[in-house]
């Protein structure tokens, strides 16, 4: 504009990496059960990598039945004698001492969430780590206030509560699983995903900091062998379980014939919907969280676009175009926007239902990006061309990769995004607010979100219809889950 | 992208129309994400440098005289005596009648004279008095006009009011050479008080023939914020895809910190791109903003923290 | 020879600072035994319009906060009054004459009594709120909002626990206050206001006036910026029936003096007492 136009100056963002100072590892983790750190009876143990260079973070304790026995013994203990009779503000009390611990302690623990998982130092800090504490201070305020929560006057706690966890987001599911259970009475053995075990195992610690009476949270680490003693032991009361859909499956048959109670966090095939009068920019934000947050590695992503035809090309340019400023790189980086992929099993999973992709016709996109040499990494990707009878579109990818499809009517996407045995979450973008409503009504799906994508909040319950399996974490709905309905109106 | 040729006049009005909206929480939550980008080291320098070489220095005060301009106008050729390293800045913006003045401080040195024009800062007058406004300023050497839209005119919807006083504006700003001063068009974002006014105001301005657009007078409350500069980027990005034409973007009010116009540096780079990181295309409307960048680049140069003595005031 | 202590002034507490009273008035307080404890500020009416001014200001500001965030917030206070324990042990102690345990008793249930409000912010909407299912293609959703500025007579006899199981159902929905505290014994009121005065709780929230509970409340109850009026504290039963009837002038919300035992667990009444029910409708249709 000048008269003498001035050439413009490239910004090279510097490496801005989070220190790891404040993270202390230990070479080796035991099991935390009755309140203190145990070498597991058999001494078996495993290797947690730090995903983004493959480095051997620690050694951890593999629980086996005896551990499981004695972690759910504790726990049983703990309910009878001190837990369940302890009033329920005094229980609040260390709800909210852990809540504040928590936030105390957050640095560290986003740290530590992103060496073990390999997802953004970003996510972890501003996203995981928060809810996490949050989802303790809310549940922590339902201890006392158990008869307001729509289940009798009396309502009860169930007993030991057997609670699995999955790798893509190991402090958050941990928040979603144990507040909810302490609030409402119970007490809790809880085993992490293989992958990612540290931040539970940190979390431990925290209970031991706020003083909570020993056995009310026991952690055992392993994997499935670890998880499949756990839920299926005879002395639990109630089975959490979030990962996939097979493994929901098998545990829904284990716990058939039991008076165990279920609740069951599935996997999603999510439907994106994008609309010719949505909010252009704010709609390429919501596709690209919706697949790339946490590297795609969400039950509820948005993994398959639903894209109305007329705007189709406009929507595709701004979404590489929006891709093409995406930084894949070192977890630590402070300006890391997707991470590394958890293990090299599901980096090998992606890679071949991507591959099945590209055999079936679909057409496939990538920004420019240097990935590492060392660990795990998959670009960001799209595929285009994808209709719903492509595997792409069916099943779930569980990484940074985006199905494209398009429809022409309201009709049409609804029944395109119906189209799938999953109903976790769907998304849709329109300023029409009774557009919104109507879609909102038709899709079959436990959480729509309109005009953004990806919000969780501990008051709002969370789940899913069909596949995606039963059960709400989250708000009024989510105490549900650990209670008996007892006292009037019951 | 196809390009066509820009929108006629007549055309404007259903080119507002069909423009997608905005969701504010949305916009929001993007320009918080880019402020929370980590710029260290070498890319700091680069960014403070920069965000100096993009100042429009100003002062637009009724107590203004030319003893103060000359003093703003020193400080512009001279941001830090004691390192001849250290980069000038864009321009300095005054009221029109004391151009003058600050064109001969500033001499033949390659910084511009920006003056406000059209009865800055409310735009509460005749016509003839805006156009006479903005030539005089163009008279006495303003190589750039800073004009205000007639808000009321565009809150009331009267759209064609507001784009022929762009057109006759930029009419005003020519020289009898045939050269041109270049036409700044301040939205005042504030007073349109949502982000759909501000991406239609942005869109009719582009389209009267705007050289750049800019958020605020720094009168009003709220003046630039990194939303709304975010969405006007948006603007001049996808207007630039549609007609062919690149148009800058100036936020002007409020940006106080180096560790704010580096926000609005990550914002342009990762918004515009590449293109528009250059005074060319972009450009801070700030005072205090300039002394707390070379305090910044002080400590990057000397490892210790500045104060304000070791900074000159203009 | 011993040393001679540094007395405190009270004062009152309007809009986050802590002015004498306008009028110059002070009352003497004494405690339980009658000997001299200090001298306290005796609010005028004008003190009780200034701090009606002051809650009006911040209601927007405090209403507009995430509910989330109001518990945070109020749990923070809890916090605190923690770490004033003896002080306000010390203080009930003396205005209600219990031994120091009992009064610790007091402090203690005060504390958890203001957590369990802590608790109620985010959930408030989930127990009283409701997706209504009309007989058409609309949404129809219910949801509380505060009601406004309130102003609190305080229990007479309860100079803390009392006084905080009026005050926090007000201020936890996003309510703002003006509290006459009990006008024998307001000392732990001013020393809950130096609490509130170092919380994250805005200025004006929260406003403490101590004095004539019978003189000042008939100006609150007649104050046309006034919405909700709490006669808790309000001991004769034909001055509290004139001070509804008073409050009628703007249908004010009134909630009739009681004596509750202030140890049992509350209800929700006292909150939902000063929300209102916003219904939204939106029709549903492509």
């Amino acid at each position: 504009m000048t008269d003498h136009a001035i050439p413009p100056v490239a910004l090279e963002y510097a490496p801005a990496p989070e220190s790891r100072a404040i993270v202390d590892l230990r070479p080796s983790y035991g099991l935390f059960v009755d309140g203190a750190f145990v070498d597991g009876a058999d001494g078996r143990s495993f290797k947690t990598v730090n995903p983004a260079s493959e480095e051997v973070l620690a050694e951890v304790a593999e629980a086996g039945d005896a551990d499981v026995d004695a972690a759910v013994a504790a726990a049983r203990r703990a309910y009878q004698r001190v837990w369940s009779r302890m009033p329920g503000h005094e229980r609040a009390k260390y709800l909210y001492r852990i809540a504040r611990i928590l936030a105390e302690r957050s640095r560290e623990l986003a740290v530590l969430e992103s060496l073990d998982n390999g997802k953004p130092i970003r996510e972890s800090r501003d996203v995981d780590v928060p809810l996490v504490s949050q989802w303790f201070f809310y549940y922590a305020g339902w201890a006392d206030k158990l008869e307001h929560a729509g289940l009798g006057t009396s309502p009860r706690p169930l007993g030991v509560a057997a609670q699995v966890i999955p790798w893509n987001f190991p402090l958050l599911m941990l928040s979603w699983k144990i507040a909810p259970a302490l609030a409402a009475g119970n007490t809790v053995v809880l085993k992490p995903a293989e992958t990612t075990p540290l931040t539970a195992l940190l979390f431990a610690e925290i209970c031991q900091q706020a003083d909570l009476p020993p056995g009310v949270v026991n952690i055992v680490t392993g994997a499935g062998e670890t998880g499949r003693a756990l839920v299926s032991h005879p002395g639990v009361d109630k089975v959490a379980f979030t990962g996939s859909t097979d493994v929901g499956r098998q545990i829904a048959r284990s716990v058939a014939g039991t008076d165990k109670r279920l609740t069951l966090e599935l996997g999603g095939k999510a439907a994106n919907i994008l609309f010719d009068d949505a909010p252009l920019d704010q709609a390429v934000e919501g596709i690209v969280s919706g697949i790339f947050f946490n590297q795609g590695h969400v039950c509820c992503a948005g993994s398959r676009l639903l894209v109305q035809e007329n705007v189709y090309d406009d929507v595709m340019d701004r979404l590489k175009r929006r891709m093409t400023t995406l930084r894949v790189g070192d977890p630590l980086d402070k300006n890391t926007d997707v991470g590394a992929i958890n293990s090299r099993e599901q980096l090998d999973r992606i890679t071949e239902l991507a591959r099945t992709g590209d055999a079936e016709g679909a057409e496939r996109w990538s920004p420019p990006c240097d990935l590492p040499s060392s660990g795990f990494w998959y670009a960001p990707t799209i595929f285009t061309g994808v209709t719903q009878a492509h595997r792409i579109a069916r099943e779930e990818i569980f990484g940074p990769v985006l199905s494209v499809l398009t429809f022409r009517t309201p009709d049409e996407a609804v029944a395109k995004a119906n189209n799938t045995p999953y109903g976790l979450s769907a998304g849709v973008w329109t300023e029409k607010g009774s557009r919104i409503l109507a879609m909102a009504d038709r899709l079959r799906a436990g959480v729509v979100w309109a005009n953004t994508f990806n919000k969780f909040d501990p008051a709002s319950p969370f789940g899913g219809y069909k596949e995606s399996g039963y059960g709400r974490e989250g708000g009024r709905h989510g105490l549900a889950a650990y209670l008996a309905e007892g006292g009037e109106d019951a | 992208m196809t390009t066509t040729s820009e929108p006629a006049a007549s055309d404007v009005a259903p080119l507002l129309t069909d423009l997608p909206g905005v969701d504010a929480v949305g916009l929001e939550a993007r320009a918080a994400a880019l402020a929370t980008r980590s710029i260290k080291k070498e890319a700091k320098a680069t960014a403070i440098d920069l965000a100096i070489s993009m100042v429009d220095l100003t002062t637009l005060e009724g107590a203004d005289t030319p003893g103060k301009v000359r003093s703003l106008a020193a400080k512009a050729l001279r941001p830090d005596p004691s390192d001849p390293t250290c980069p000038q800045v864009a321009a300095v913006c005054v009221y029109p009648d004391l151009v003058a003045t600050a064109r001969e401080v500033l001499g033949d040195a390659p910084i511009g004279v920006a003056s406000v024009a059209t009865a800055f800062p409310s735009g509460r007058a005749p016509m003839s008095v805006k156009v006479d406004d903005t030539t005089m300023a163009v008279e006495a050497g303003a190589s750039e006009i800073d004009m205000v839209i007639d808000r009321g005119a565009f809150l009331a919807g009267d759209l064609r009011k507001v784009y022929d006083e762009i057109v006759a504006i930029r009419a005003a700003c020519e020289r009898p050479d045939g050269s041109r001063a270049h036409l700044k068009v301040i939205l005042e974002t504030g007073e349109l008080a949502t982000y759909d006014n501000v991406r239609r105001a942005s869109w009719l301005a582009m389209a009267a023939g705007a050289d750049f657009i800019k958020t605020s007078t720094g009168k009003v409350s709220p003046a630039a914020t990194l939303p709304v500069t975010l969405l006007m980027l948006e603007a001049v990005r996808d207007y630039r895809d549609a007609f062919g034409r690149q148009i800058g973007v100036k936020p002007a009010g409020g940006i106080r910190t180096t560790k704010d116009a580096i926000k609005y540096l990550v914002t342009v780079n990762e918004t515009a791109g590449l293109d528009w990181m250059t005074p060319t295309w972009f450009r801070f409307g700030a005072s205090s903003l300039l002394n707390d960048l070379l305090m910044q680049r002080q400590k990057l140069t000397t490892g210790r923290y500045a104060g304000p003595d070791y900074v000159t005031i203009d | 020879m011993s040393r001679l202590d540094v007395r405190k002034t009270y004062k009152l507490y309007i809009g986050g600072a802590f002015p004498r009273s306008e009028s110059g008035h002070t009352f003497e307080v004494s405690d339980a035994k009658g000997r001299f404890l200090a001298n306290a500020a005796k609010a005028s009416r004008k003190d009780a319009r200034d701090a009606v001014v002051a809650a009006r200001k911040a209601f927007g500001g405090w209403a507009g906060r995430t509910p989330y965030n109001r518990g945070q917030v109020l749990y923070r206070v809890a916090e605190m009054i923690e770490g004033r324990h003896d002080q306000f042990t010390s203080d009930v102690a003396a205005a209600e004459g219990l031994t120091k345990p009992q009064a610790a008793k007091k402090v203690d249930a005060a504390i958890d009594r203001w957590v369990w409000y802590a608790g109620w912010a985010d959930k408030l909407a989930q127990v009283t709120g409701n997706a209504n299912q009309v007989a058409g293609p609309f949404f129809n959703l219910s949801s509380p909002e505060p009601t406004g500025v309130v102003a609190v007579v305080a229990p007479a006899d309860d100079s803390l626990l009392g006084l905080v199981s009026v005050l926090a159902p007000v201020i936890v929905s996003g309510n703002t206050a003006v509290v006459v505290s009990s006008y024998e014994r307001p000392l732990p009121a001013i020393t809950l206001a130096e609490v509130l005065a170092t919380s994250d709780v805005p200025g004006g929230v929260v406003n403490v006036l101590t004095g004539d509970a019978d003189a000042l409340a008939p100006w609150l109850a007649a104050h046309l910026d006034v919405n909700a009026l709490d006669l808790t504290g309000i001991t004769d039963a034909e001055g509290a029936a004139e001070l509804e009837a008073e409050a009628a002038v703007n249908l004010k919300r009134v909630l009739r003096p009681s004596a509750p035992d202030w140890t049992a667990t509350p209800g929700i009444g006292r909150m939902t007492t000063f929300l209102e029910t916003k219904t939204v409708w939106h029709p549903v249709g492509v």
